[in-house]
């Protein structure tokens, strides 16, 4: 436990805390916004999303392969569908405490403007639920924990860098705006900034409703697989 | 297949009378499993691995209370209530998963292959329960490869080879139906030379550099076994062990 909250909690605090004060004296603001809160506000949907993708893939594969608890889980009357919500709840309920953690210590040292910062919760637990899914969807394939790789590099990482954790999308150029406005993690981040920033937030609805979306069809899909793979 | 965890590809599969495919989730509230390998959750203890276990059937909190004491006790783990799965040893994991397989006070135990990989005294302890589960009147299904353990603990035995059913009955009948009553077994090389001049009625077998002489004349047998000289000789009663290798053949399959 200390160990798991070290990772998810430790490592962007001290990411926030380093570059957040140390960059943030020369690049001061963006869109008006100072670049601690900037950055404060992006690490929390970040966290959230490395938090739940972290627990899909290696502890369910974990529980799943070498430990055989679905096996043990499935003699008994649950199911997998029982699992999987079991599985994606939890995943969604450890974002939620990483991700208010860091909200915790960001507003201690400044960085939260308005308290309409604490409407950012239920999206935290949003957004865990909507990269658990993905994450088990990648686990029900998985063979070996190397095979994560393959996911964190080519889809976790592209989105911690493109989706406006550390700048805002528009910087970047037009068709890649594009292809960046369909991930997930955008979508977070433009509705937990202007809350922990306590401005309006624009078009609500169409982030909202894609975090949902995602979601919903990612979970269809990984009920599906998960099923494939423990029922043969 | 029993626990539904595999699709049947035919054929029909009742168990308490109920279609399996119909009725799975109130077969397995009445169902323990043991499987043959173990799969406690190591992120929890002793006592909670019965404990959350017992709430995937749904048990109150208080039933579980008084439940999960007295489970403990039967196997013999009291003391280790609190501990971690990976402090135990494994005789001790595989009473646990007896214990935990009781949790719910199935109608049905299923056991596969309880005692593989397990030391002789751990076996026995096993065995016991078993006998002692028997006894409360609940029914066992145990699967395994070691015939002694069929011997000692069940009351009708299926022997299946290469899924093709090759024998039912009580160890008694089976090895009444299918054996001689004596068996001596010689060991060595040079017992190979002495099957020339066996008495017609001895049933002889070979397996490696064993020799096995059968026969139900428990007096002649011996008589014959005293006559070889130099040669370590083995005589014993017929067991389900014999009524195996008789019906699906010795030697590597």
């Amino acid at each position: 436990m200390a160990a798991s909250l070290l990772l998810h909690f430790g490592e962007p605090l001290l990411y926030l805390i380093g570059i957040g004060y140390g960059l943030g004296r020369f690049i001061g603001e963006i869109d008006g916004i100072p670049y601690f809160t900037f950055l404060a506000s992006g690490f929390i949907a970040w966290s959230a999303m490395n938090v739940a993708s972290m627990e899909s893939m290696w502890s369910v594969y974990t529980r799943m392969v070498p430990q055989q608890t679905y096996e043990a889980i499935l003699a008994t009357p649950a199911t997998v569908d029982d699992i999987v919500m079991g599985e994606l709840l939890w995943c969604g309920t450890k974002s939620l405490v990483s991700g208010s953690a860091i909200l915790a210590v960001a507003s201690m040292l400044g960085a939260v403007h308005d308290w309409t910062a604490i409407f950012t919760l239920p999206i935290i637990f949003l957004t865990g639920l909507c990269f658990a899914a993905p994450g088990l969807i990648v686990t029900a394939y998985a063979k070996a924990y190397e095979n994560f790789n393959f996911y964190m590099t080519l889809v976790m990482t592209p989105m911690f860098i493109l989706c406006g954790v550390w700048y805002p999308i528009t910087t970047l150029p037009e068709p890649v705006q594009r292809i960046v406005e369909f991930l997930p993690l955008t979508h977070a981040i433009s509705i937990i900034r202007p809350l922990v920033v306590g401005v309006p937030i624009e078009n609500l609805v169409v982030h909202l409703g894609a975090l949902l979306l995602f979601g919903a069809i990612s979970t269809w899909i990984a009920v599906a697989l998960i099923r494939r793979r423990l029922v043969q | 297949m029993l626990l539904g965890q595999s699709p049947r590809s035919g054929g029909v599969l009742e168990i308490f009378g109920k279609d399996i495919n119909v009725h799975l989730k109130s077969i397995r509230q009445k169902t323990g499993i043991v499987p043959q390998a173990d799969n406690l959750d190591p992120d929890f203890t002793v006592a909670e691995n019965l404990s959350i276990y017992g709430s995937y059937f749904r048990l109150s909190r208080k039933s579980l209370a008084s439940r999960i004491p007295e489970l403990l006790e039967m196997v013999q783990l009291s003391d280790r209530a609190e501990c971690r799965i990976s402090t135990l040893s494994g005789g001790m994991q595989r009473r646990l998963t007896l214990a935990r397989a009781l949790v719910n006070d199935p109608k049905l135990l299923v056991l596969d292959e309880p005692t593989t990989g397990l030391d002789p005294q751990a076996r026995h302890m096993i065995w016991s329960l078993v006998h002692q589960i028997k006894r409360s009147g609940k029914t066992i299904l145990l699967t395994t490869h070691y015939m002694e353990e069929a011997e000692r603990l069940c009351d009708e035995v299926i022997i299946i080879d290469h899924g093709r059913l090759l024998a039912q009955g009580s160890p008694v009948n089976l090895i009444k139906e299918h054996c001689e009553t004596d068996v001596v077994e010689i060991r060595g090389e040079v017992a190979l030379a002495i099957t020339r001049d066996l008495p017609e009625s001895f049933r002889c077998d070979r397996s490696g550099d064993s020799l096995y002489i059968y026969s139900s004349d428990t007096f002649r047998l011996l008589e014959w076994a005293e006559s070889l000289q130099g040669l370590t000789s083995l005589h014993r009663k017929t067991g389900l062990e014999d009524v195996f290798l008789r019906l699906t053949g010795r030697g590597l399959r």
